[in-house]
């Protein structure tokens, strides 16, 4: 017993002694754990090219130790010197090797930067060396969107080529699409039975296009619904939609000669809610039995909705989308449906106006010369692979 | 007059924009962001006018006892109280009725619209029903294919037999997916024609007058 004395005195001591030591002893005692995981080879930053001039791109090489699973990441620091503080700017988890830092200040000082390799589990990491100087600057043109720049020039040649042709008076075939033609028949059906029409112009802004075909659409169907006589019922869910229809219709009959026909009461507000909208539209099928019925525009979950209670109630329903979810709903429940881009031809088709059958017949060539190069690329990049990456790097709009 | 003012802002801007597309500076951003700012100025004038619209479609049908007549007095009631709520409710004091505007929010508005969208399922049945009638090759197809990717969608399918989810997607990923981009291919490009009409004034329909 009086041997294990002094030996349990000493652990005592020991033990004590580790306790009461300062923290300065830590590094000495990590420094081999930093020594462990391999710096990011590579560190170099430069401007984020195609922006605003306040981002500068860091990239470097992934650690040698990331395949071995153990890096957590990468810490970016910043530096306005290669001597000052670093400090940190960024943080990508292993597996990303470049980082936009999107905080520096346009045409500002030189920034330095450098990557702190963070280990897996344990506090390790370890520095890259500095990189090279850089300065962030706005451009004035993103290279990114040169594809879609000669894609509209292209698309606009074409356009105009065919728009002059029908200046001249060149006849341009237009295949017959269903549910325009169709169009005509249903207003007759309407002034036969003494119902309305009822005109859905979707539930979107005025900035969607569908919004703006719709509204072309209306134009037309608003000058027959004047001629024959036929109450038009034009609910609406966006403030701005209301009123450039209500202008639309009200044109529409002064056109043709029946200013005093119009119902300042056809167009009108029903609520911005979605459902809400639904719950009205719905409502007035059921109450005033409309004869036929337009949904022409952007739809969304109340597209099976509005079309199976206008189903219900007999009407005919003429439906037309550019949402490829909800067309099938509409297919379905209704008597013709105008697919995507018979949609946006609606108003040619209807007008036989000369400018606008050109603008079709362009549509048509760009359709065929997509699809050719469609069949370029395919074939290339069968018969040579190695293209492959590069038929989709200049098909890239950024 | 009256037509060409609106004619050369839209050619204007349409070129202004078209341009800033392929602007990444600053400035062009800057632009960019107060247009669409405008845009929120411009719609809210627009409510003022929808909301003159509501209540005369309304107080109309009130006036001719048109039928259902009395649904009307329950959207100008209903109209009058939200908005009444919404706005003393903010003010100091009031929390009360900005609790009521809530508590009415929550409990009779979100429910009904619930109660609305819920109805979508039973129509997707009854479309369903229309849609999968083989009365013609291309209706049999449909079948076949719909009934394949219901099966391959639910664990049923793999007990069955292990290849019909394989084969569901496969419909989904290659002819389905053909298709959807085939529609959207057009739609691009009907979408860049509609915008070019407009901003070149070829298609005036927008103007009121159908196109002339």
């Amino acid at each position: 017993m009086r041997q294990k004395i002094p030996g349990l005195l000493l652990v005592l001591l020991w033990a004590s002694l580790c306790l009461a030591l300062p923290a300065k002893q830590v590094p000495v005692t990590a420094q081999p754990v930093l020594a462990a995981i391999a710096p990011t080879p590579g560190v170099k930053a430069f401007d984020t090219p195609n922006d605003a001039g306040n981002a500068i791109t860091v990239a470097w090489q992934a650690s040698p130790d990331e395949a071995q699973g153990l890096v957590e990441g990468y810490e970016v620091l910043r530096s306005e010197s290669t001597d000052g503080a670093f400090s940190k700017v960024g943080y990508v988890p292993y597996g990303f090797t470049s980082f936009d830092d999107q905080e520096v200040p346009k045409n500002a000082s030189d920034y330095y930067y450098q990557v702190k390799t963070v280990g897996r589990g344990t506090a390790a990491f370890t520095l890259s060396i500095i990189s090279n100087p850089a300065q962030s600057k706005e451009q004035w043109f993103n290279t990114m969107r040169i594809n879609a720049l000669i894609s509209c020039i292209l698309f606009t040649l074409i356009v105009v080529i065919f728009i002059t042709r029908a200046k001249r008076g060149q006849s341009l075939f237009i295949r017959r699409i269903a549910g325009l033609a169709a169009v005509e028949e249903a207003v007759g059906r309407a002034t036969e039975m003494g119902r309305p029409i009822l005109y859905v112009p979707g539930l979107s802004s005025i900035a969607d296009v569908a919004t703006i075909a719709a509204l072309n659409i209306l134009g037309q169907v608003a000058k027959k619904a004047a001629e024959y006589d036929t109450p038009l019922l034009v609910p609406n869910r966006d403030p701005v939609v209301f009123t450039v229809a209500q202008e639309i219709v009200k044109s529409a009959y002064a056109e043709v000669g029946r200013p005093d026909a119009y119902n300042h009461d056809s167009v009108f507000y029903l609520t911005d809610s979605q459902m809400g909208f639904a719950s009205g539209v719905d409502g007035i099928m059921t109450r005033e039995k409309p004869a036929t019925n337009f949904f022409l525009g952007m739809f969304w979950a109340e597209s099976l909705i509005l079309a199976e209670t206008g189903a219900e109630t007999g009407a005919i329903q003429i439906a037309g989308t550019d949402a490829v979810n909800q067309l099938p709903f509409f297919i379905t429940a209704c008597d013709y449906t105008l697919i995507g881009e018979e949609l946006y031809a609606a108003s040619a088709y209807l007008s036989r106006e000369p400018m606008l059958l050109g603008t079709m017949k362009g549509q048509d060539w760009s359709k065929a010369i997509i699809v050719l190069l469609m069949l370029i690329g395919l074939a290339t990049a069968l018969i040579a692979p190695g293209t492959r990456d590069f038929i989709l790097k200049i098909l890239k709009v950024g | 007059m009256k037509r060409q003012i609106p004619l050369i802002i839209v050619l204007t801007l349409g070129i202004a924009f078209f341009i800033q597309f392929f602007i990444p500076s600053q400035v062009s951003t800057n632009i960019y962001q107060t247009t669409l700012q405008w845009e929120i100025v411009i719609s809210a004038f627009a409510i003022v006018l929808a909301i003159g619209s509501l209540i005369n479609h309304h107080m109309l049908k009130v006036k001719r006892r048109k039928p259902h007549w009395w649904n009307s007095i329950v959207t100008l009631i209903a109209m009058v109280v939200m908005a009444l709520l919404g706005i003393l409710g903010r003010a100091k004091g009031m929390g009360s009725l900005g609790n009521l505007y809530r508590t009415l929010f929550l409990y009779v508005q979100a429910p009904m619209d619930s109660a609305m969208f819920s109805i979508l399922a039973f129509y997707m049945a009854s479309a369903a029903y229309r849609a999968f009638r083989a009365r013609s090759q291309e209706a049999a197809l449909l079948l076949i294919s719909g009934f394949i990717i219901m099966l391959g969608v639910v664990p049923f399918g793999s007990l069955i037999w292990s290849k019909i989810p394989d084969i569901a997607e496969w419909i989904m990923m290659v002819p389905n997916m053909a298709a959807k981009r085939g529609i959207l291919f057009g739609v691009g490009l009907g979408m860049t024609a509609t915008s070019l009409k407009i901003v070149l004034g070829i298609e005036r329909s927008w103007l009121g007058g159908g196109g002339k």
